[in-house]
């Protein structure tokens, strides 16, 4: 990733609005199933305009978070704090309202579908009344292509089905459908985990625009190198337990990569991992 | 506009017509009119396409339905036993228990209406697979079709629709002639070409059809952004059901006359019209308008092989082809529309 140079520059959008109350805040949530503690004790904030990311190993809490977060789940102890004021969610359609929007990695799109009727799907706009009520069809088209505009997304033909978009593409569209449907908080759940390093790149240009129009977003991710780039707050999850919230200025992409890590751990991986003595040639028998 | 993407690379056309679901059989429907009629002339006159037209109505009312389902994600293996148990109701209640034809056949709606939502609701509810339950629905009724029958009548069927109150004025509407040209063609077939209407406008045009869509190509999905799942699938059934007694009633008026067995094999048919018309076996993709063609194929098969003068059991011989390469070619399409690219 090169993306240090893009952010570099951009501090002055996000500046005002630091006296306001957080859009999302949790303070000390956690979670328990069963005999499980899931999650425990930690605490984050989004504000307007910025990239809280979230990292951490399978296992460490990340997807308990997002689920406390969008609503999915109610924390068992702790606080949610919407606009500063503290809420309860029944329902993900309950967060919506609020306007946090979520985009999971796999329930994102209809593959059959074209890219119009998805982004549309479940909030269709209509036309006449009675039974003549129909499906606005040129007006949807006609959104889509103007909203995937302006948020600088490439589709070719939104009668496309979607199937036929790169994961990429998919991702960008997904996040254009929360922006436009009024999301304030966009949780973006390992949008880029199963990308490759250029789409990821498309992905992460789509995550600045929708923080450039002034949305906070909730980026989680296992990947330093995707998060530190495009990240104002970093959230470190391991285990359940939060390791720390840390600044952008106040950490390194490799600090970053060895807290997530557990740094002692990675460097018994990397002593494990390196050879003993010099590389073998080819032809030269093993040694006993 | 946008400038054209070098990735189109002049392939947009081509690409949107193959991908639309009712092509193939469109094709078919081309290449089956022209063999059968390259074999007799019967066949290519007004008479002859008004002769073909009437299986492929009243077939074509029923696939449509099915076909709508089908987008839906689920099956039906009751509408046709159903169709029978609709013509029974209207017949029995008409002729045993004095009912003027009309109020009989809302009756059969009602009966009809019920054994629909209840498919649906069991579906719904349960989450088994459609296939199973409504094959169960099809053997109950099927069952109840035949104890019922011969429980009143001591045969097999019932009949003498003809001498009951209002007969003649529903026959006119639903099961009819109309003379176009100096040839009778069957009133059934409007009715065909507006069900298939309103199946169309329905799936491209209206919130529901959207709806329909997404629940048969992935209903988590679907859920997830709130569509009502649920009541689209309950819906989707209901429809077969209404579809059915429309048919069941039509058969019933032409031939005054119902046979318990009525119906039973013709769940197979429907579907069988859907897929040549480009649904999927797995949901999400269809259209009305292929259903209606597929029906179409199905007709000019069904009369075809009587006017060129061949032995009919071949019939199924050819519906079993045209099955199999509708099948394959649909399955090239759902590649090409699925297909991801790195």
């Amino acid at each position: 990733m090169t993306g240090d140079e893009s952010v570099a520059g951009r501090e002055a959008v996000t500046e005002g609005g630091t006296d306001a109350p957080p859009l999302l805040e949790v303070r000390d949530v956690g979670k328990t199933f069963g005999g499980v503690i899931a999650l425990r004790d930690v605490s984050m904030r989004v504000r307007a305009g910025e990239v809280s990311c979230v990292l951490g190993d399978n296992g460490a809490g990340k997807s308990t978070l997002i689920k406390i977060l969008s609503g999915v789940h109610a924390p068992d102890s702790g606080s949610y704090l919407v606009d500063g004021a503290p809420a309860a969610f029944a329902s993900p359609r309950d967060a919506l309202d609020k306007g946090i929007a979520t985009v999971y990695q796999d329930l994102a799109m209809i593959p059959l579908m074209s890219v119009w009727r998805n982004f549309f799907l479940g909030s269709e706009p209509v036309l006449g009344r009675g039974p003549l009520r129909r499906f606005d069809v040129a007006g949807a088209k006609r959104t889509v292509r103007e909203e995937l505009r302006s948020m600088g997304i490439d589709i070719r033909d939104v009668d496309q089905p979607v199937g036929t978009l790169s994961g990429g593409e998919r991702q960008s569209v997904a996040i254009a459908r929360a922006v436009h449907f009024g999301a304030r908080v966009l949780i973006l759940d390992e949008p880029t985990s199963a990308l490759g390093v250029k789409q990821a790149g498309v992905v992460l240009r789509y995550i600045a625009q929708a923080r450039d129009r002034g949305l906070g977003v909730v980026f989680i991710t296992h990947n330093p190198h995707h998060a530190h780039p495009i990240g104002d707050r970093f959230l470190l999850l391991n285990r359940g337990a939060s390791l720390g919230e840390y600044a952008k200025a106040d950490i390194t992409p490799e600090e970053l990569t060895s807290l997530m890590a557990g740094g002692a751990e990675l460097e018994q991986l990397a002593h494990e991992l390196s050879r003993n003595g010099p590389p073998a040639g080819p032809g030269t028998p093993p040694p006993p | 506009m946008t400038v054209a993407d070098e990735r189109l690379a002049g392939t947009g056309v081509a690409r949107r017509l193959l991908i639309r679901p009712e092509l193939g059989a469109v094709v078919g429907a081309l290449v089956v009119f022209a063999f059968f009629a390259g074999q007799s002339e019967v066949f290519r006159s007004v008479e002859g396409v008004a002769n073909w037209l009437d299986p492929a109505s009243t077939l074509g009312i029923m696939a449509v339905a099915i076909a709508l389902l089908m987008i839906g994600g689920e099956f039906d293996l009751s509408a046709g036993v159903l169709t029978g148990t609709v013509g029974l109701v209207t017949v029995i209640l008409a002729t045993r228990y004095d009912l003027p034809v009309w109020a009989a056949m809302l009756a059969a709606l009602a009966v009809a209406l019920l054994v629909g939502f209840l498919n649906g609701l069991v579906v719904v509810r349960t989450g088994l697979p459609s296939f199973i339950v409504t094959l169960a629905t099809f053997l109950m009724l099927q069952g109840v079709n035949l104890g019922v029958t011969k429980a009143l009548t001591g045969t097999v069927q019932v009949g003498g629709l003809r001498r009951a109150e209002g007969y003649e004025e529903v026959r006119a509407v639903l099961a009819g002639t109309i003379p176009v040209g100096g040839t009778e063609f069957r009133v059934a077939i409007l009715w065909w070409l507006a069900v298939t209407a309103l199946g169309t406008w329905v799936l491209t045009r209206t919130r529901a059809g959207n709806w329909i869509f997404a629940v048969g190509g992935d209903e988590r999905a679907a859920r997830a952004v709130g569509v009502p799942a649920e009541r689209t699938k309950i819906a989707l059934f209901v429809t077969t059901a209404a579809a059915a007694w429309l048919v069941g009633s039509i058969m019933a008026l032409r031939f005054t006359s119902v046979q318990a067995g009525s119906g039973v094999g013709q769940e197979f048919v429907y579907i069988i019209a859907a897929v040549i018309g480009g649904c999927l076996l797995t949901g999400g993709y269809g259209s009305a308008i292929g259903a209606a063609v597929g029906a179409v194929i199905f007709g000019m098969a069904d009369k075809g092989i009587v006017f060129a003068g061949w032995d009919a059991d071949w019939f199924t011989f050819f519906l079993g082809a045209m099955l199999l390469l509708a099948t394959l070619a649909n399955r090239f399409v759902r590649r090409y529309a699925e297909e991801v690219k790195r």
